[in-house]
């Protein structure tokens, strides 16, 4: 029947849609543990977490483009297109932003003192924290618009937690008695990690507006 | 079927032509406009069910718009619905909205008066307030509608791709039904005015279903819409698609489904059975304005939303639509008629004489009409309906009703029975019972209709009305009809009456 060949093509790429957001939690998740097996010293286990976040943000390419070309190819949601092509490639770069720190670490190997540990780790866990709440509300975006504002403000939340981190642990680097040019590189790391959430901010503000768009 | 009379008709096809351009817009042009559904898919759908709903459902509304005026002549009948193609085109093209009701209502109207007939003021005030309630009952459909929809859609969660998925099937679905009501209801502008004088007779179909001959002219005029819809619509569907780019496809799905209940209301004979039935008031079967009934539905859903971005000088637009476009059509065809009959050499209209002779007076009297106050006019033949008014104008002394009485019953329709035309009457169209008390009436004449309609009561049952009730309306409807049918067959030109 032609009527349940629509809806198994809707489903299959409401699938896709639903995974693509899986991967970018993963992502975040994955990169949480990696800083975390990497500020403990287990290497193996954060080499380990770089390979997982590399497939994921592959996998996650690999969908969006599956995704966008479905949706132009098959003219669906014409009126909310190009809204959903600007989210989902927007949640991409929050998968490439978890991606690229991965690397610095592996190639840079900071050698990160033991005093600032704590406070790497509190800005990791925001930074996800506001991710993962990014996703939730992404998800709402496609079933319950109105709903998306109750998972935004958590999104604000996280990010500015995360800043108020950030800037601390800059003061504390830059108060040590460290070289110069060791500050310079913990400095961009702690940049590095913070900016995943501010782009979740960032994508945040415009979910925003596309749900505005959307309940109306 | 002779060349001249597929001529007279190539006014309504072109009408038909027009309306299938400009109206398929209303029912699938946001759905295509919006690319929510393909041109193809949209255009097959339309056409088909424009053609059912003309075919299938034409019959109550056309019914209205033949009191308004019976022309009685084709190339009449081709000059108002060539006026009224002409005033749609022009207003088109000047970009002021129009409607093919109220154009055809104009020229009907226009016709009239260079016939000198008489134009029914109750159905012109059941006609021109339907205008003005068609946009408002949409409107009223459009919010409730809406709300109902929106809060089904807030409770049920669906994913956006599910909803997408859906409003698509939905504004096809919708589209469908939106077209058969559009045929329905609008396939009475097109042909309405050709059916008194169809050039078709009514067949069967093997056992199974009879075609009248207006069924014959709503399948043509069905056909024409088709052609319109095709080769021309798709330029008109982007257009609204734009227009109404604010509506999200839930909305244009409600705006269609609230267009295509208004029409569907205004058209469907076996609705209005059902209702006389449950003994409920019910709605005048009228052609009525498919784009006007969107603009209603829009700008209800705009109230409920809390009555932002609404068009009012639109509104203004169309409220002048109202007096200019059968003002226009109206004049436009009163001047083509007199072009066509006198420097084409046309008949326009068949002159309809009036006497009040004995047959006439004495039925009069048997009415409760004192015919004693008529004085000098006893026997005077007029040569039109207005002149015969006018003179009764002068007597004294009779009410509105007592006048239309007269009015119907002096007017001159010599009919005459013979054998061989009642051989050529299509065999579904009469009963045995029917067919066989006209059979008796063989060789004889009559100078008012009703003098046939009381012989042939007199011969069978099956001839009688049944009591005025809106549940009999179908059935008397239906033996109107068959009796308009045998007045057409048996009608001879010459007026004069026999000694």
């Amino acid at each position: 029947m032609k009527r349940t060949a629509i809806f198994s093509k809707t489903r299959e790429l409401e699938g896709q849609i639903d995974e693509f957001f899986d991967k970018v939690g993963d992502g975040a998740l994955s990169f949480k543990l990696g800083i975390g097996y990497y500020l403990s010293g287990d290497t193996a286990a954060f080499e380990e977490k770089l390979k997982q976040v590399n497939e994921i943000e592959s996998r996650g390419d690999t969908l969006r483009r599956q995704i966008e070309r479905k949706l132009y190819a098959q003219t669906l949601i014409p009126e909310s297109r190009g809204d959903v092509l600007g989210l989902l490639e927007n949640m991409d770069q929050i998968l490439n932003k978890c991606e690229g720190p991965m690397w610095q670490f592996a190639i840079e190997k900071p050698d990160i003192p033991a005093e600032f540990h704590a406070d790497y780790n509190n800005l990791v866990d925001s930074a996800v924290a506001a991710v993962e709440q990014l996703v939730m509300a992404a998800r709402a975006f496609f079933r319950d618009a109105e709903s998306v504002s109750d998972h935004m403000h958590k999104v604000l939340f996280y990010e500015k937690e995360g800043d108020k981190i950030s800037t601390r642990l800059k003061m504390a680097i830059f108060a040590g008695d460290l070289e110069l040019a060791r500050k310079a590189q913990l400095r961009n790391f702690v940049e590095h990690i913070d900016d995943i959430a501010d782009t979740a901010e960032d994508v945040a503000d415009r979910l925003a507006i596309y749900a505005i768009k959307r309940s109306t | 079927m002779d060349v001249a009379i597929l001529v007279f008709l190539s006014s309504g096809l072109f009408l038909g032509w027009s309306l299938g351009a400009n109206d398929a817009a209303n029912v699938f042009g946001t759905a295509v406009g919006t690319r929510m559904v393909r041109f193809t898919t949209a255009a097959l759908i339309c056409s088909v069910f424009v053609i059912l709903g003309a075919v299938i459902s034409g019959g109550g509304a056309a019914h209205t718009l033949g009191k308004l005026g019976a022309i009685n002549i084709m190339p009449g009948a081709f000059m108002v619905a060539l006026a009224a193609a002409l005033t749609v085109y022009l207003m088109t093209k000047a970009s002021l909205p129009v409607s093919t009701t109220q154009a055809i209502v104009g020229a009907i109207v226009g016709w009239n008066l260079f016939s000198e007939s008489l134009t029914d003021a109750g159905t012109l005030i059941i006609l021109v307030s339907t205008w003005v309630i068609c946009p408002v009952l949409a409107g009223v459909i459009g919010a409730g509608l809406y709300r109902v929809v929106t809060g089904g859609l807030r409770v049920a969660k669906l994913h956006l791709l599910r909803l997408d998925a859906y409003t698509r099937i939905g504004l096809i679905l919708a589209g469908a039904f939106g077209a058969y009501s559009l045929g329905a209801n609008n396939i009475a502008n097109v042909m309405g005015v050709f059916v008194p004088v169809s050039p078709f007779t009514a067949f069967n179909v093997g056992d199974l279903f009879a075609i009248s001959s207006a069924q014959q002219l709503f399948l043509l005029g069905g056909i024409a819409i088709a052609v319109g819809v095709f080769t021309y619509s798709k330029r008109v569907m982007l257009t609204v698609g734009r227009d109404l780019a604010p509506l999200s496809p839930v909305a244009a799905f409600v705006v269609v489904v609230s267009h295509s209940i208004v029409l569907f209301l205004f058209a469907s004979q076996g609705l209005e059975h059902l209702l006389a039935r449950a003994g409920l008031p019910t709605i005048p079967l009228v052609p009525v304005s498919s784009s006007q009934a969107v603009i209603g539905a829009i700008i209800g859903i705009g109230l409920m939303k809390g009555g932002r971005g609404i068009n009012y000088r639109l509104l203004g637009n169309i409220a002048a639509g109202w007096a200019a476009t059968p003002l226009i059509a109206g004049v436009t065809c009163f001047v083509a008629l007199f072009f066509l009959q006198n420097v084409f050499n046309q008949q326009v209209y068949r002159p309809v004489a009036y006497e009040l002779s004995a047959p006439v007076l004495a039925r009069a009297e048997a009415q409760g009409i004192d015919t004693g106050r008529l004085g000098d006019l006893a026997g005077r033949r007029f040569a039109s309906a207005a002149r015969f008014t006018d003179a009764l104008g002068e007597a004294n002394g009779l009410t509105g009703d007592q006048r239309d009485a007269l009015i119907r019953l002096a007017e001159i329709d010599r009919l005459v029975i013979d054998a061989a035309t009642l051989a050529r009457l299509g065999k579904g169209s009469l009963t045995e019972g029917q067919r066989a008390a006209v059979a008796t009436l063989v060789g004889q004449g009559f100078d008012h209709r009703w003098l046939l309609d009381d012989a042939l009561e007199r011969a069978s049952a099956e001839w009688r009305a049944r009591p005025d009730t809106t549940v009999n309306k179908l059935f008397n409807r239906a033996l109107d009809e068959q009796r308009r049918a045998l007045y057409t067959l048996f009608r001879v030109d010459e007026v004069d009456i026999e000694p």
